[in-house]
């Protein structure tokens, strides 16, 4: 009887079994990397808005307060998005007659609401609210990053349940005084000595329980 | 060259196989485990004949097909489950555990004999094993399989069933590890892994008889790659000896771990029928029970249609049916305690639900259980009943209905009356239930038809140290 199998098919075959380790190994790997990347969770992707909006030019170089437009944003689960008539209250008298800001004035005119889009949208089974995270010390831009340096803005996180529970498992990394929530630029050195005295100052627990969020 | 000469060659190598020689002359008053007249070559020649015969028997045919239809019923079941959702079944509160959970225990359960004939009985050199342990295992391997259908199917959205694992995930969690359900997984899993190992190893030697034997060049190819290059060599056997028996030792907890686990996903909740600390022994016995239940009801058809009765012979049946009417006995024994403990803890809960179970809406079925699993059976103490085929086929049959009632009693009548009489209520099964039931049922058949049609059922060289001709080369040697 010939033989079956050339004897190069031992060496094929040892390592087939030891490369299946790590061809398995790798597969997985690279799937938890794929999952945590902005391909899967879009963070990074500047958005295309009705009207080219610059988060830069207003917050960043003109200096405006986040809360001149996103107005409920230490009361309400919702930061809330500007209606027309915020953007009219400068533009009826700069820029008035841009052609780049002819759909607000549109807006303002018919009493259309701008259609938006929403960058950092959570799922529904997610009720998630900001007035508790400004009132307890977490500022704009641990969450939502420099958007004063952003043309159009992007997100930043991967709003990924793991990220918000890496914060909601140990606040003392995030939490800032409360009167630098909207400082874009605010840093300190010591974040754990400081962290650790808010915490206890402000009452924060460290909250991980999923009814949290998931009600 | 070493695989020239397959059948005998192998075979000299092979002697220190042990399950053997040693306990035979022990039990030479009993019927013997192989009929005599057989050598090395007429073993193998009538046990791989069944896998590499031309000509199929048509009963094979009809068994697959029929088999076949009803895992088409299956998947037809689960396609509409996958659209529609669990509400298909009769499942809603209070009872939302029901048929799926009733038959994932019931088939786990099953598996159970397999194991443990592979692993402790060869711990323990109980020769006779030899023949039934290949087809037990797989039996092991298929009844897990349908098994572990039923939990996925159950969660509502199986293609998350991932989430069951721990492993680093974008959610930052790991499931609740204090919770029986996640036990479960991992000890049916570890469960499958380790059988089929046990039963892929112990095939290894039988692959290479095949490869030898077969008389295709496909044939040649496809056990030749199953085989891995066995050759049988002294230092192939002595690895494969060194491995078997380790796996043996691997399996031989899981024979208990896996069943007690099963029941701690009753045992650990309140719900009176659930609670209860007889449980874990009460569930393994009744697996055990149940599973050598099933090994009879596929051997008795399958030695008489293959013309096996030389290797599995009346004294498999005998011995078979002693281990059932001894764990039958154990189960008697928790059903025994189940109803003392509800008087005897004075919980009103406790003897309530023992009230429904003797005259609640299905009394019908705790009588029925009765009967099958603790009174048909009694009729093995007799040696008369054990050494008929057709009772002991119908014994079987018996049991195997017992303990699937056992099971709906556990779980349903349990579930149905809690503590608040406000929030009871029925269950019936609808027509689905009953389906991927049935469904099921085809899947282990389908495959038991595909495994006895390429795969030796009977491991022919163990089978080969049972004979007189292996003990002479202990003299050699």
């Amino acid at each position: 009887m010939a033989q079956i199998f050339h004897p190069s098919t031992n060496t094929f075959s040892k390592v087939s079994i030891f490369g299946a380790v790590f061809l398995v190994g790798g597969l997985l790997w690279g799937l938890a990397v794929v999952n945590r990347s902005g391909y899967a969770t879009q963070a990074g992707v500047a958005r295309e808005q009705p009207v080219p909006f610059s988060h830069r030019h207003h917050s960043g170089e003109l200096g405006l307060d986040c809360r001149y437009c996103h107005t409920s944003v230490e009361d309400s689960s919702s930061a809330n998005i500007p209606p027309t008539q915020t953007c009219i209250n400068c533009h009826a008298q700069i820029w008035a007659d841009s052609p780049t800001l002819e759909p607000v004035r549109a807006s303002y005119r018919s009493g259309e609401s701008i259609q938006w889009v929403k960058v950092h949208d959570l799922p529904d089974f997610v009720y998630f609210d900001h007035s508790i995270h400004i009132n307890k010390g977490i500022g704009c831009a641990s969450c939502h990053g420099r958007v004063d340096e952003m043309n159009l803005v992007r997100q930043v996180s991967t709003l990924q349940m793991e990220w918000c529970v890496d914060c909601h498992r140990n606040p003392a990394a995030h939490v800032r005084p409360k009167e630098e929530v909207f400082n874009m630029s605010w840093f300190t050195q010591d974040q754990e000595a400081l962290g650790a005295r808010l915490v206890d100052e402000y009452h924060i627990e460290s909250r991980d329980d999923c009814s949290v969020c998931h009600r | 060259m070493a695989d020239k000469k397959p059948t005998k060659g192998s075979k000299q190598k092979g002697a220190p196989v042990s399950a053997g020689a040693g306990s035979r002359s022990l039990s030479s008053h009993l019927p013997p485990v192989v009929e005599p007249g057989y050598t090395m070559a007429t073993v193998a020649d009538k046990i791989s004949e069944v896998v590499l015969t031309q000509n199929t028997p048509r009963g094979w045919y009809i068994g697959l097909a029929f088999s076949f239809a009803l895992t088409m019923l299956l998947l037809v079941s689960i396609t509409w489950l996958l659209v529609r959702g669990v509400g298909i079944w009769g499942i809603n509160v209070p009872v939302a555990w029901a048929f799926a959970i009733i038959n994932f225990v019931w088939w786990i359960g099953i598996g159970h004999a397999g194991t443990l004939i592979s692993a402790i009985l060869l711990l323990l050199r109980q020769d006779w094993r030899t023949s039934i342990n290949r087809f037990a295992e797989a039996m092991t391997l298929f009844a897990v399989a349908c098994a572990g259908l039923y939990p996925l199917l159950h969660m509502g959205r199986p293609w998350l069933a991932y989430w069951l694992f721990p492993y680093p995930n974008t959610m930052g969690m790991w499931p609740q590890f204090r919770s029986p359900l996640v036990w479960d997984v991992f000890a049916v899993t570890t469960y499958l892994l380790v059988s089929l190992m046990f039963w892929y190893i112990g095939l290894i030697p039988d692959l290479a008889t095949l490869r030898d034997r077969s008389p295709s060049r496909t044939g040649r190819i496809v056990y030749g790659l199953l085989a891995m290059g066995w050759r049988g060599s002294a230092r192939h056997w002595h690895r494969y000896e060194m491995t078997y028996l380790l796996l043996a030792g691997l399996s031989t907890p899981l024979v208990v771990s896996v069943h007690t686990i099963v029941s701690f996903d009753f045992a650990v909740a309140q719900v009176p029928g659930w609670h209860a600390t007889v449980f874990p022994p009460y569930f393994v016995a009744g697996a055990v029970y149940a599973g050598f239940a099933m090994v009879v009801i596929l051997a008795i058809p399958l030695r008489r249609f293959y013309g096996l009765q030389d290797f599995v012979t009346m004294r498999h049946l005998d011995h078979m049916a002693r281990i059932m009417l001894a764990t039958g006995l154990f189960v008697a024994y928790g059903y025994m305690i189940e109803t003392f403990m509800a008087w005897y803890s004075g919980s009103v809960y406790e003897s309530s639900l023992m009230n429904n179970r003797f005259t609640g809406p299905y009394a019908i079925l705790y009588w029925s259980l009765l009967l099958f699993n603790v009174l048909i059976p009694q009729g093995l103490w007799f040696a008369r009943v054990r050494s008929s085929t057709t009772a002991l086929f119908m014994i079987a049959i018996s049991v195997s209905i017992g303990m699937w009632l056992e099971r709906f009693i556990i779980v349903v009548v349990s579930l149905h009356r809690d503590f608040l009489p406000s929030s009871w209520g029925m269950y019936y099964p609808t027509f689905w239930d009953w389906s991927m039931y049935l469904g099921s049922i085809g899947l282990f058949f389908s495959l038991l038809f595909l495994f006895l049609r390429f795969l030796p059922m009977i491991s022919i060289f163990e089978m080969r140290t049972l004979l007189p001709e292996s003990e002479v080369k202990e003299d050699l040697g």
